[in-house]
């Protein structure tokens, strides 16, 4: 025993072995299941796998409902992740500078990401209610709009999916703002003065100095928000639960619905693993960046 | 490598960095393993016990004080795991601490301590469990010039006093000459030579000692097409300050540049005649007062019995030859 | 006409702010609503005409009654807490030693381990959510909090190892090394002193646990059926929306209760978080 705990080889073994046993039972297992269920038969209420193949992946394609949701799917992630990007990156920059107040301005930021979401989703579902929504309110006040013309924020489907892409941005800028941010803040302060005198303009500075120098946690935020963007429901279930006639539906919450409310497992896990491409490929460019963050 | 301490000796182990002084200190605390021979603490063989079971006490260059820890819980944490009664534990401390004059510091925690009191504090940590060796690394270099003169004075005081086998290592060649007992100078994982501080210095056993010893280092310069022959700048006079005693080897040197640093005087410059071309410095005492300077020519000489060989190819010491 | 710089510089600067106070406005509306609506009447909010930023009729503290007394909301609370207790027990128990072997013990391996640690971060609950259920029920778990305590730890965990494995690594080595000879075993010198150093990084552990506990919204949502069962993410948009008629002064109370007071907390805890999400990408 008193050698165990002296050679740091099976030291560390023991050390990480609870952790690494944890992760395989209760990450590893079920996600083995969900492959397999996918393959299956089963529902809520059947207690044996038996295989069927391709079936519910083929019968999951067919529907309307599928390849509606699959559209979503991108239309939400891509159009929300390139404004997150887009956006973070700006209001990164704005908060590079300091100015009274920061902290305050930080924490104010801050408060949609780390909110529980779908506490902050309701904020939203109240300022976009149908009746009383304040948005239309002012808008009429503004003159804007008529008493009639109010907009049916969650109802009509090109608003509820502009809708749940505004929230959906509103909640994940924050962190990629603060990722971009410690990038910025890690660049040394030699190579902004350098460029100031080697007399860059500020589009020059900014896409030849800035931007190249923060690509990698550029990548890194923008993984991250794509795995967010692509997997999460939240939103959705709170404001529109998929709809108005699942114009709003994505594959995560068609899953949801499918899997747990309709009792249909094996037809869940089919639409779920959908999403498995894409998260395995997100994963190897994060390996990538580590690698290389490694070698430099 | 063979390295044999002898009882109560202050060793230095003494080289540029990366030449493995360190790793060679680590192993004999443990704290990295051998890829081979075997490591011996007082006749035992210890190369399969955990550090603590070595009997050995180590200073960090950092000093490794447990930051969350009072300087008097810090020399404590040894005793407290050895087992050593509770109410023996504040007569030890108060010993070691009074070793070094750090009585009135024992509540502070070591952000609030001085370099000099830190490295106190790491000292008495280490003396307090009274070990069978002490290893330390490098334990001066980050105090201030001025502390590490008088810190030199109050470790080498303190090892005579309590007579514990020191193995001390170092980049340092003054504070090697000024410390150890002997000194081990290494380069490149092996130890270059083992000998007294009088011995590396004036009896170099090979091209690397001469050259890393000494400020500036041994002059050497091709004597043959299979020798070199090495001088001290010391040495290295105008040839009317030698007194005359033993044989003179006559040397033409062309002064290039003067270098005035108040003790001493350095003279950079290229020999004639003999050895032509070869790069070489002279170091003139200020009692020399004659005027020199850089583009003239001058007659230098080198006491013969002052000379140095080495073999071209191995840079090992050989016997005097004529030149 | 060009602008004189003192133009140029008063226009930069107004830009600036105007940039970030748009923002923030942004990001804080939501939660200043929920804060005004908080305390208005019902027959206030009910009225299209008023208008919204303003308390037309004398605040009101019956929507915080309604919420603490009327419904289950302090018992979602307690449940959360319960929750959240545990999960940040069981997450210090296997993430503390598991980062320090990362940081420490296990070499080149253990840095693949960890980024695969890492990665299963990113396994999101939609994908394991139908399994999860069917596996809960086999346990016999179904509708029970202790479902929620045995697989929160499954996302808190790597994020925990991950960062943990950062502060051990910031550690000097010699501290521990100091320890061993000072008459620890390795695990003793951890234990002794690696431990005390890091209670920063741990408490930062333990606050993300809480907050991830508190966030987290599909697993709470698929396993618990009973109104008295849920946490507050799951209690507060399911029930309290789902009755016939929409309770929005209480609702917003009890979002913002739920809301704003671990966002302040986390605030302050941030820059770490951060630190762990970037792994090596900074230089």
């Amino acid at each position: 025993m008193a050698a165990l705990l002296d050679s740091p080889r099976w030291l560390g073994v023991l050390m990480i072995a609870p952790a690494v046993l944890y992760i395989v039972l209760v990450v590893g297992l079920p996600f083995v299941l969900a492959i397999l269920y996918a393959f299956s038969g089963v529902t809520m209420g059947s207690r044996t796998i038996e295989f069927v193949g391709f079936k519910n992946f083929i019968s999951v394609l067919e529907t309307t409902k599928f390849q509606t949701s699959l559209r979503n799917t991108f239309v939400f992630a891509l159009i929300a992740q390139v404004l997150v990007m887009v956006l973070g990156t700006v209001l990164a920059m704005a908060l590079l500078k300091d100015f009274r107040g920061k902290w305050l301005v930080r924490l104010l930021i801050l408060l949609p990401w780390v909110a529980p979401i779908s506490l902050g989703t309701i904020g939203w579902l109240w300022i976009l209610d149908s009746t009383y929504s304040v948005i239309n309110w002012t808008l009429e006040a503004l003159g804007l709009i008529g008493a009639d013309g109010w907009f049916m924020w969650l109802g009509v489907p090109y608003l509820a999916m502009g809708s749940v892409i505004t929230i959906h941005v509103w909640r994940i800028l924050p962190l990629a703002t603060v990722i971009l941010l410690a990038g910025l803040t890690s660049i040394p302060h030699d190579i902004h003065d350098a460029a100031q005198v080697d007399g860059a303009s500020f589009w020059r500075h900014l896409f030849q100095i800035t931007l190249p120098l923060i690509r990698p946690i550029m990548l890194v935020a923008g993984l991250f928000g794509l795995v967010f963007a692509f997997t999460d429901m939240i939103v959705i279930f709170v404001l529109t639960r998929g709809g108005p006639y699942d114009t709003t539906q994505v594959l995560a919450s068609l899953a949801f619905f499918t899997g747990i409310q309709a009792g249909d497992l094996a037809e869940g896990a089919a639409i779920a693993l959908f999403l498995f491409p894409l998260l395995l490929a997100v994963a190897v460019a994060f390996l990538r960046v580590a690698r290389r963050a490694e070698v430099t | 490598m063979d390295l044999v301490t002898r009882e109560g000796e202050f060793l230095v182990l003494l080289g540029p960095s990366g030449c493995g002084k360190t790793t060679l200190l680590r192993m004999i605390a443990g704290l990295e393993q051998p890829s081979s021979g075997e490591i011996l603490i007082g006749g035992q063989v210890v190369n399969d016990l955990p550090p603590r079971a070595r009997k050995i006490a180590m200073v960090f260059q950092s000093y490794a004080l447990y930051p969350h820890m009072t300087v008097f819980k810090n020399i404590a944490f040894p005793l407290k795991a050895q087992g050593v009664a509770k109410e023996e534990i504040p007569k030890k401390v108060a010993w070691a601490t009074g070793l070094f004059g750090i009585g009135h510091l024992l509540e502070r925690k070591p952000r609030q301590l001085s370099g000099g009191e830190r490295q106190r504090v790491a000292l008495a940590r280490a003396v307090v469990r009274e070990p069978a060796v002490f290893l330390l690394d490098e334990p001066l270099s980050n105090l201030d010039a001025q502390l590490r003169t008088s810190a030199r004075d109050e470790l080498q005081q303190f090892q005579r006093r309590i007579g514990i086998t020191t193995i001390y290592v170092t980049h340092d060649q003054i504070e090697a000459m000024g410390l150890g007992d002997r000194i081990a100078v290494m380069q490149g994982g092996r130890v270059r030579q083992l000998g007294t501080p009088a011995e590396v210095y004036g009896e170099p056993a090979d091209t690397f000692v001469a050259g890393f010893l000494g400020s500036p280092p041994m002059n050497i310069v091709e004597a043959a097409a299979d020798r070199l022959v090495g001088f001290r700048p010391e040495h290295f006079l105008p040839r009317e300050v030698h007194d005359g005693s033993g044989a003179l080897v006559a040397l033409g040197f062309r002064v290039t540049r003067v270098e005035y640093l108040g003790a001493d005087r350095l003279l950079y410059g290229v020999l004639e005649d003999k050895f032509p071309g070869a790069k070489v410095i002279a170091r003139l005492p200020s009692t020399v007062t004659l005027p020199y300077e850089g583009g003239r020519r001058y007659e230098f000489a080198v006491p013969e019995k002052e000379l140095r060989f080495f073999d071209r190819t191995s840079g090992l010491r050989t016997a005097p030859r004529p030149v | 006409m060009a602008m004189s710089p003192a133009l140029k510089r008063v226009t930069a600067r107004g830009g600036h702010l105007g940039l970030i106070g748009l923002f923030t406005v942004f990001s804080a509306f939501p939660f200043y609503w929920m804060f005004i609506t908080t305390f208005k009447r019902t027959s206030d909010l009910m009225k299209r005409s008023n208008n919204p930023f303003i308390y037309n009729e004398p605040p009101t503290l019956e929507n915080l009654r309604v919420l603490f007394f009327d419904t289950l909301y302090v018992r979602w609370l307690g449940n959360t807490l319960f929750v959240g207790v545990l999960v940040v027990f069981v997450t210090l128990l296997l993430a503390v030693p598991a980062g320090y072997a990362l940081a420490r013990l296990t070499g080149k391996w253990g840095e693949h381990l960890g980024i695969g640690i890492f990665l299963t971060y990113l396994v999101p609950s939609t994908l394991l959510f139908i399994p999860m259920s069917r596996l809960i029920g086999d346990l016999g778990l179904q509708d029970s909090l202790w479902s929620l305590v045995l697989v929160y730890p499954s996302f808190t965990i790597p994020f925990c190892t991950w960062l943990l494995m950062g502060f051990f690594k910031a550690i000097p080595r010699d501290l521990e090394e100091a320890a061993m000879l000072d008459g620890y075993s390795r695990f003793g010198a951890f234990v002794k002193v690696v431990i005390p150093i890091s209670l920063a990084g741990i408490l930062t552990a333990v606050i993300f646990t809480l907050t991830l506990v508190m966030q987290e919204f599909v697993y709470a949502l698929t396993f618990i059926t009973a109104a008295r069962n849920y946490t507050v993410s799951v209690g507060v948009p399911t029930f309290l929306v789902h009755g016939d008629v929409y309770f929005w002064g209480s609702l917003m109370a009890g979002c913002f209760i739920a809301s704003v007071p671990v966002a302040v907390l986390y605030n302050f805890f941030v820059d770490r978080f951060i630190a762990g999400f970037t792994v090596g990408a900074i230089k």
